[in-house]
């Protein structure tokens, strides 16, 4: 294979087309009656070779070895080059259009910058070379060019471009080529190899796009000599010039916006060279900047709580298609002698053996007890995936780094990739149909750096804020907090059984607490205060004597105080791990993670938790404040609008009257719902519901409110509800209405039911929310996309400056105090840590 | 012919202090930092902030921000 030492850009000469070229081609069709491709057709065996077997009439090279050659077509008249149509539009209207020279004289050029834009900027009407009058030009896209309206023929703008002297060339920065090869007159014709036939299972040929659209070029060809040839009127012989000029530029670029694309027969447009390069499927971001990739498997995933969370589960039958290549040695031969007996289809068996040579053959039932005699030392064996290999995991869209982790593998029955529950955060990942990828590094070095890398547990604080991302979710925090919580006691046997399903023994075989049984698993040594996710934010801290339970102390691995909840355990929060991970490593935050997440959904399982309706049902007494509540807020606001149009009322500074109102009434509606909020807040047992919001597991004492009281005031724009007919939202009020009622404020919760109108209101809240959210992340996407191009090779040298690949310098100390988030405690270092 | 308005941006408050690093201070820096002037980034000789320093191409000026999370940071600037 030649080396490519450097690549040029520029504009083929005709005679250039002409020595590049093997064929000229003259015939529209491509095959004859025999299928036999015609001399000089678009198929002519001389333009390359693809059908394997065959050999290359030009350069005698097998298909795959020979690049194809190019053939080129005379055309009757010359046409346009559509991409370079701006640029002879400006040629012909910097030039003379009689002698071709600058509109300018030599003493003018020499004190312009650029004389090009500055000529062009002002055409003068006159030439100062030859005093030729000179007319207006203007250009339609994509090839049009008119003098005075009169329309120029290609062969008159290439005559003028032909005039336009070398010297003058050089002044307007033109480099290597004459304007006139911007007017083809001959075209190219690519290879066969760039547009390969393929053959239907039918036995019919089908053609590429690009083979149709020069069909359609030498017809109109073949028909504008033939016209020109029986001397045809010149409006007859135009309309086909002009089609020709279509199909060229349609050839070179089917999408131009002024012209309508061509077509298949089946109305599909043609894709041709421009739409091969562009857009994501082109050839620079579908084949040069992503490419597709060996040794990686995708399917739908499950949950598996039991497995840690740097494993995965994989499937058998992909474990049996993943293949590891392992060198066979003197240590190894007799374990991989036995891999290559059981062939590919039994597990653990091998697929592949290379031999010293690099002759790679497949391992059959037939043949695989040959192979098993034959390998030695020296030769590699591809076998199967097995428990504990290290594969990369990885879920679209890979928004951040954690998007992709490396996993131990385990093999296991079924059919779908098993993962924790506390890794679904960082990928984002649920279980309603979720696919995701595995991909397995094939040699040491690759596996290596995967395990030391992108190993799950390196990367349970986020690089975000510092804190951890891979942390326990919903019923782990809900179970964590029942088991942690005051009363809880667990007997003798239900301990033994927990504690089992965890992999620890019980030592003291008695009746534990929760906090008890939870300290287990607790590394010796920690110690820890702060406050649970359940504190109420009393004005007076009692710490640890919190009525509540919710001040956390744990004093050397013991947990004396406090639930275990979202603050210990969530993402974004989990003070517990992160400190575990600080104080003790990410290899026993992993065991603890596996251990608390796992105690906690047991003990929840077997305990039983359950939520209902009941659970948000409020004492009639509650009820009746609430109702009271209302009342009252609505007489305040029927005050306030009655002072409003009574012109009383006082206005707020930097505002109006009519937003003052808008202002105070929202202020209005917001406070009620909170007052109601707090009050119901107060007056909840603890139940199912309420324990899930308080200790952070899934929904918030909000959800709860606008549950069982009232869903409160709904915006469309950030505003109160204001459209509809003219001057009412609905036919429900009356005209001029200002109140709360017929603005969007809900009084009713979902539990009791809204009225008709109220539901009408949430509507239109819920579908504002729910487009922008979609049109959110669509906008999120493409914004992230330029940020990586922009920044993807910057990096953190050793002396903390970042640079870019040209050593610039664009920051002096990275993020300007040069600390790494994910190895700070939530974005800031603590100091009191870095003693001990 | 309008009498052009100057003001000068350096006392809004809201842009931090420039200065001009003298050869030595400038050497210094290129020396710790093991680069060349083409390294650093830049700054118009025009800009509003360093028309009061009369700043020559090729000069260093020494920005000193405030920073959320880091107090004071440093950051430099060539002229050109």
């Amino acid at each position: 294979m030649a080396k490519v030492n450097s690549i040029k850009f520029g504009i083929l000469s005709p005679q250039m087309i002409k020595k590049m070229a093997a064929v000229k081609i003259e015939k529209a069709e491509l095959y004859d009656p025999d299928g036999y491709p015609i001399n000089g057709g678009l198929c002519d065996l001389r333009l390359g070779v693809v059908d394997p077997g065959l050999r290359c009439r030009v350069c005698g090279a097998t298909a795959g070895n020979c690049l194809g050659h190019f053939g080129y077509l005379e055309l009757t008249k010359p046409v346009i080059h559509p991409i370079f149509g701006k640029q002879i539009f400006q040629l012909l209207k910097v030039t003379c259009r009689k002698c071709g020279r600058m509109l300018a004289t030599e003493d003018e050029i020499k004190d312009m910058k650029n004389p090009w834009k500055e000529i062009y900027k002002k055409p003068k009407k006159k030439c100062p070379h030859c005093d030729a009058e000179q007319k207006k030009i203007t250009f339609q896209k994509p090839t049009t060019y008119r003098e005075d309206k009169e329309e120029l023929t290609a062969e008159q703008v290439r005559e003028r471009l032909e005039r336009i002297a070398n010297e003058d060339l050089k002044l307007l920065g033109i480099k290597g080529g004459r304007p006139e090869w911007l007017v083809l007159t001959l075209l190219p014709i690519p290879p066969v190899t760039v547009r390969p036939s393929i053959t239907l299972e039918t036995g019919e040929r089908s053609e590429d796009d690009l083979t149709h659209k020069l069909v359609d070029i030498i017809r109109i060809n073949e028909r504008l000599k033939k016209n020109i040839e029986l001397g045809a009127p010149d409006f007859i012989i135009n309309d086909i010039w002009e089609l020709l000029q279509y199909h060229v530029s349609t050839l070179m670029n089917n999408e131009i916006s002024t012209l309508p694309p061509a077509r298949h027969r089946s109305g599909r447009a043609l894709k041709t060279l421009a739409q091969r390069l562009t857009k994501k499927e082109g050839r620079f971001r579908g084949n040069l900047s992503g490419k597709r990739v060996n040794f990686s498997a995708r399917t739908v995933i499950s949950p598996d709580p039991a497995i840690s969370i740097d494993e995965i589960g994989i499937p058998l039958i992909i474990a049996k298609n993943l293949t590891i290549p392992v060198r066979v040695n003197k240590n190894n031969l007799k374990q991989l002698k036995q891999r290559v007996l059981n062939g590919s289809e039994t597990y653990p068996g091998a697929n592949y053996v290379i031999r010293p040579d690099n002759v790679k053959k497949k391992i059959t039932e037939e043949n695989k007890e040959q192979i098993a005699e034959e390998i030695a030392i020296g030769y590699t064996v591809e076998r199967h995936l097995q428990d504990g290999d290290i594969v990369i995991f990885n879920r679209q869209p890979s928004l951040h780094r954690m998007s992709m982790m490396a996993h131990r593998v385990r093999v296991m029955n079924y059919k779908t990739f098993r993962l924790n529950l506390c890794t679904t955060i960082p990928y984002n990942a649920d279980f309603d149909g979720d696919e995701m990828n595995v991909h397995v590094p094939q040699t040491e070095e690759a596996q290596i750096e995967a395990r030391m890398l992108m190993s799950v547990q390196n990367h349970i604080r986020s690089p975000r804020y510092g804190l951890p991302v891979i942390a326990c979710k919903h019923d782990h925090i809900t179970g964590s907090y029942m088991l942690t919580k005051k009363e809880t006691r667990i007997s003798k046997k239900d301990a033994a059984a927990l504690l089992l399903r965890i992999g620890m023994e019980d030592h003291a075989g008695k009746e534990y607490t929760g906090k008890e049984l939870f300290s287990l698993l607790l590394p010796k040594g920690l110690n820890i205060e702060f406050r649970a996710a359940s504190c109420m934010g009393c004005k007076k801290c009692l710490k640890s004597a919190c009525p509540y339970d919710s001040y956390v102390v744990i004093k050397n691995g013991v947990l004396k105080h406090g639930v275990i909840d979202e603050n210990a355990l969530g993402e974004k929060k989990g003070k517990l791990l992160n400190r575990i991970e600080r104080q003790f490593g990410a290899d026993t935050v992993k065991e603890f993670l596996n251990k608390a997440s796992l105690l906690a959904l047991e003990f929840i399982t077997k305990q039983g938790f359950t939520v209902s309706v009941t659970d948000v049902k409020i004492k009639s007494s509650v009820e009746k404040r609430i109702e009271k509540m209302l009342e009252e807020a609505e007489k305040d606001v029927g005050k306030l609008v009655s002072d409003y149009k009574r012109g009383r009322l006082k206005k707020l500074p930097g505002m109006g009257a009519r937003e003052s109102l808008e202002a105070l009434l929202q202020k209005k509606a917001g406070d009620v719902t909170n007052r109601v909020g707090k009050v119901l807040k107060e007056s909840l047992s603890e139940t199912s519901a309420v324990i899930m919001a308080k200790t952070g597991a899934r929904g918030s004492f909000v959800n709860l409110s606008q549950t069982c009281a009232l869903v409160g005031q709904e915006f469309v724009g950030g505003e109160r509800i204001f459209r509809g007919f003219t001057g009412r939202t609905l036919s429900h009020f009356k005209p001029g209405d200002l109140g709360l009622k017929s603005h969007g404020f809900v009084f009713h919760g979902y539990k009791r039911g809204l009225d008709p109108y109220e539901f009408f209101f949430d509507a239109m809240n819920s579908r504002e929310n729910l487009m922008d959210k979609s049109l959110q992340t669509r906008h999120s996407g493409y914004m992230e996309r330029r940020l990586i191009n922009a920044l993807q090779d910057l990096r953190v040298e050793e002396d903390m400056t970042v640079r870019d690949s040209r050593g610039t310098i664009v920051q002096f100390t990275a993020g300007e105090d040069g600390i790494d988030p994910a190895k700070s405690d939530g974005g800031a270092i603590n100091f009191d840590l870095l003693e001990s | 012919m309008t009498e052009e308005k100057t003001i000068n941006v350096s006392e809004s408050g809201f842009v931090p202090k420039h200065e001009l690093l003298s050869y030595e201070q400038a050497q210094e820096l290129l020396k710790k930092l093991n680069i060349s002037l083409k390294q650093l980034p830049k700054i118009k000789k025009t800009d509003a902030a360093i028309k009061e320093l009369n700043a020559k191409r090729g000069s260093i000026i020494k920005i000193t921000r405030n920073s959320q999370t880091a107090g004071v940071y440093y950051y430099y600037r060539v002229v050109v």
